[in-house]
Order: structure tokens, then sequence, then C-alpha cells
């Protein structure tokens, strides 16, 4: 298949998700929407678009990862950035709460909500400097899997204690332990939106990067790559990508790992078409998972990052089982 | 005398209190093929990082085309001095012929594309090294010899004056080897310095002239047919081999011969 067929196919799939998820209520499937405007745009458009918009953001700090890192295995929220972007949500919640000040996840203001951003932001390359500190570089694939799993324990277990300190920030605290679509509104459709507007550009620009970095780090530089600078521009980058995901979805797994991996496992291309077609899968996948989140269940509703868990985390088990046979 | 093209003075590298390169000196001219050859652990590999520039020394200097390596703006420096590594390290899901163009990347820069010259370039590299069958496919899925033309191929497509090689022959058969050695020579007549890290010790006596290194030092430095230059070859080398002289109708080759 070419680049530009898959491409294609995943704008279809988003639409007819998109179709379906303007459609999935409490109450089963409605497709006469012209009798639920109301609902339809107050909440379950916002949702729709606000869960592609963080599907693209995951699916592009996948695709990043993996190439900035050459691990096939990288992925925000195995890496520690989506931790440590968790823990910025978390300690901006807490305060918040200290200064009495209850910011909700879902009526946050602009200003608050940019605040969000920016502490997820900031834990996001916190918690990736950790992991690159713990594993000593990114020579090795597995120990830097193991330095980012140690990471993320190790943030979570912070956030854990912030909120026996501080339990104002419980309530938006859970969505975070689960990932979830749910809060979101039209702010936060403008806000991941303008992440995904800086981020992927920025990314697309850099992409050759990625593919010197195929040759490997002394090649690359022998290439005339300035390296430790282009690489702390990725790196910041991915921070972005994944802190507006988080400080919105919360830790969603696995999006970021599989999106990447199922456009590679279809097209060979360059770094630059792999981020975008990334991007737009990881569209695809958040709001397939959305989308059957709110319907298997209903009128009950799963949390999406329980689901994207249990099929992502078994499709790391499959990767690492054709790992181990190579 | 053709000119000196990469010039490297007393250098020395530390590494864990030993003395992995130690103060050497040598000059690349143009139009010679250099085989550099030596024993495990000699510090070819070391030596070919310092002169690319990959590596600071810990004493010493080089300059490439009269101007201290240290003072190249890196793009311009990559586009004279072009260095492949071991195979080991060049893994990933890119098509063949797009490695291949990474070779042009020090003339493009990150944010231009390839044009007219570039794209001759790619295909003459490409078909030098007889990689234009496997072009579209993955990196990852290719033979170990397969990849190594397609990393040649991008080493010869950046068109440097100087190529450091490091074992280039490695995973090759015949034929290819071949191939790759009669690339090089025709570089080197055109005016490039090309060195390479050679194991196979036949092929490395077809080079103009060889460095022989043991533990860090440059033990010898000349042509094949320097009778010195031999003894040292099979000195560093424990008499494993001996070097045969064969008067072939091309002219005079050297063999080596293993000692079992």
């Amino acid at each position: 298949m070419t680049a530009t067929r898959l491409a294609w196919l995943l704008l279809a799939v988003a639409v007819g998700l998109a179709a379906l998820g303007l459609a999935a209520g409490s109450e089963g499937w409605s497709f006469a929407w012209h009798d639920e405007m109301n609902l339809i745009t107050a909440i379950r458009a916002p949702r729709t678009l606000g869960a592609l918009l963080a599907g693209a953001l995951l699916g592009l700090a996948g695709a990043l990862s993996q190439g900035l890192f050459r691990n096939p295995l990288a992925d925000p929220y195995l890496m520690g950035s989506a931790a440590g972007a968790s823990l910025g949500v978390v300690l901006v919640l807490a305060a918040g709460g200290l200064l009495g000040q209850e910011i909700g996840l879902a009526a946050a203001s602009s200003l608050q909500r940019v605040g969000l951003v920016g502490a997820a932001f900031l834990g996001a390359l916190a918690g990736m400097t950790l992991t690159l500190a713990l594993a000593g570089g990114a020579g090795r694939p597995m120990t830097l899997l193991l330095g980012g799993v140690v990471v993320g324990v190790l943030l979570t277990a912070l956030s854990d204690l912030l909120i026996l300190a501080s339990p104002e920030a419980l309530r938006g605290r859970q969505i975070f332990l689960l990932g979830t679509t749910s809060f979101f509104g039209w702010p936060a459709v403008a806000a991941l939106a303008a992440a995904l507007a800086v981020s992927l550009p920025l990314a697309v620009a850099l992409a050759r990067v990625l593919d010197a970095l195929v040759l490997g780090e002394s090649s690359a530089t022998s290439l005339g790559l300035r390296l430790s600078r282009l690489r702390l521009a990725l790196v910041a980058v991915v921070a972005l990508a994944t802190g507006a995901a988080v400080a919105h979805a919360g830790l969603v797994a696995f999006v970021g790992l599989v999106a990447p991996h199922l456009v590679r496992r279809v097209v060979v291309v360059r770094h630059g078409a792999l981020l975008a077609l990334s991007t737009l899968a990881g569209a695809v996948l958040l709001l397939a998972a959305d989308v059957a989140a709110r319907s298997v269940m209903a009128p009950r509703e799963l949390p999406v990052g329980l689901l994207t868990a249990v099929l992502g985390g078994s499709y790391l088990l499959l990767l690492l089982r054709q790992r181990s046979r190579l | 005398m053709s000119p000196v093209l990469l010039a490297a003075q007393d250098l020395s590298l530390v590494l864990g209190g030993r003395a992995v390169v130690d103060q050497v000196s040598l000059q690349l001219q143009g139009g010679q093929t250099v085989a550099i050859v030596g024993p495990n652990g000699a510090g070819k590999s070391s030596l070919l990082r310092l002169l690319a520039g990959l590596r600071e020394p810990d004493a010493g200097q080089v300059q490439l085309l009269g101007r201290a390596l240290g003072e190249w703006p890196a793009r311009d420096r990559a586009q004279q001095l072009c260095w492949l590594s071991q195979q080991g390290e060049a893994d990933g899901d890119i098509a063949a012929q797009d490695v291949v163009r990474l070779g042009r990347l020090p003339r493009q820069g990150l944010f231009g594309s390839l044009d007219a010259e570039d794209s001759a370039a790619v295909q003459q590299a490409m078909a030098e090294t007889e990689c234009k069958a496997f072009a579209t496919r993955r990196l990852r899925d290719l033979s170990g010899g397969e990849r190594q033309r397609v990393l040649l191929a991008r080493a010869l497509a950046v068109g440097a004056s100087v190529l450091l090689l490091d074992e280039p022959v490695t995973h090759l058969d015949a034929p290819h080897q071949r191939a790759l050695m009669r690339s090089l020579a025709a570089r080197a007549r055109s005016g490039h310095a090309v060195a390479a890290v050679m194991h196979e010790l036949t092929l490395a006596l077809t080079a103009d002239r060889l460095l022989v290194m043991d533990q860090g030092r440059l033990v010898a430095d000349g042509p094949p047919a320097d009778a010195a230059l031999r003894a040292a070859l099979v000195q560093v080398f424990d008499g494993a081999f001996s070097i045969e002289r064969l008067d072939t109708a091309a002219g005079v080759r050297w063999v080596s011969l293993p000692q079992l």
C-alpha cells in the first residue's frame, strides 16, 4: 500500500468513527441528529473531536519517541513522560486546592488550562530526562524501557503522596489513573488543537534527523547534524504533545506505542510520512476506543484508558514475544 | 606529489587508563587507497573516529584540507569527509534507497530536497554497490551483505574528498568485494583519499599503502612492496601467516598465506 492510500483510508475511517461518535449516547445509537442538536454540540461533538486530537497527539509522541530513541518499544506511557505529565497536573490541582481555588478539569478557565498544559509539559520533560539519566542514554532499548517503567512507578507514587496530602486534588486525579475522554469540552478541543498545530509541523520539519538516526548516532553526527541540539528540540516536541494529551485525557496507555507500529506494518516510509500517518492512526485508535467505551456497556461507560491498556498491553506482549524470538 | 587532504599530528586517545591510540601521525593524500590493518584491539577503529572528528583526542590534532577539524562548520565538514561505521549500529524500517539518500544530507541540509545532482550521485552509488534490486525494501529486512552494500552506497553518495571506512568489506561475497575495491580505487584515481580498516589481508595488500597498527601505535606505514612493512605486518599478527610474492600478468601481487 502507498502512504497516500493509507492516509485516505485512515481519514475515511476517522470520518466514519466521528459519525458514530456523534451518534453514541447513553441510550444507545441515534442518528436522528437534528433532534439532538443541543446534545451533540454541547457534549458529543467536543468529545469526539477531543478524542481524535488527543489520540493524534499520542500517536505523534509515540512515533517521535520511537525514532528519537531508536527503540520500537518507546511510548509516552512507557518512557516516564506521561507519568511526569500527570504528576505536573496533580501538582497544579493540589496547589489550586491549597489556595482554595478548586480547578475542575472539565470547566477549567483558559488561564487554568494553560497552567495545566504547561505543568504537564514540564512534568513530561522531567520524566523523560529522568528515564534517560537512569538508563544511561538511549543506547540500550530494554534498559531504556526498564528505566521508563521505574520512573513511571516513582512519579505515580509521588502523585499518590500528593493526593494523600491534598484530598482536594483527588476528584480530578481519578481520571489520570484510568485515562478518560469524558471531560472534553470545547475549551479542551481548542487547547488540544493548538498543541497539535504547533507540534506536528515542528515534528515533520525535524523528521530527517530521525531518518539519519537510523544509521546510528555517530553516523548521524558524521553527516553534519548537531545532534545534542536537535535531540533537545525533538524531546521538547514529544513533551508538548504528551503534556497536552495527558493534561486533558489523563494516562491513556499504549496509543502512542501501537499507532506507529500499525503504520510501519503497512507501509515503508521515511519519518516525515511516518509521523503524519501515526498522528492520523493515533486519532483513529483513540476515537475507536472512545466509541467502544461509550457503547459496549451503555448506559454505563468504560474508562477509555482501561480499554486501550488491555488492547495495547496485549499488543505489547505480542511484540515482546516476537522480539525475543528474533 | 598529490595534495595532503587529511593530516594527523601526534594523536593520542586514552580510555580506561590505556592509550588506545598512542602518538599517531599520518597524512592521507588524494589519489591513494590506504588499508589500516592490525590485530583486534590495535586501535584501528578508534583512530578512524579521531580522524573523522567523532571523538576528541586527548592530545594532537587533525587537519582537513589544511584547516583544523574543530574549525569546520559541521555541514561543510560532512561534505568533505565521510565516515562509515561498522555495520552493527544501523537498523530501521526506512527503505534502502532512503538510506542511500541520507548521504546527500550534508549538501541538502535538514530542510532542503534532492536536486538533479543529488539524485545522480545516489543512483551512481547504488549502481556501484549493486543495490538497486532491493532499493524499496526495508533496511531491517535485508541480509547482512545487502545491508552493507546499502550502507556503502550511502557513504559513496556523499561524494566527499576523504573517505574513512571501518571494515567496508564485512559480509560481502567475493564479487561484491571486488566491485567495492574497484570503486574505491576509482575514487582514489579521481583525486579522493580513501582509508579503510581491513581484516582480509590479501585484499588489504592490494591497497596503494598500508598502515600497520599494534597496541595503539602506528608501527609501519608504506606500500606493500616495502619489505620492512611486510615484515612488520607478519610480526604484529604473531606470524599467523606469511606474505608471498606472486608474479601475474597484471604485475606483482602480494598474498597472505595462513601458517597452520
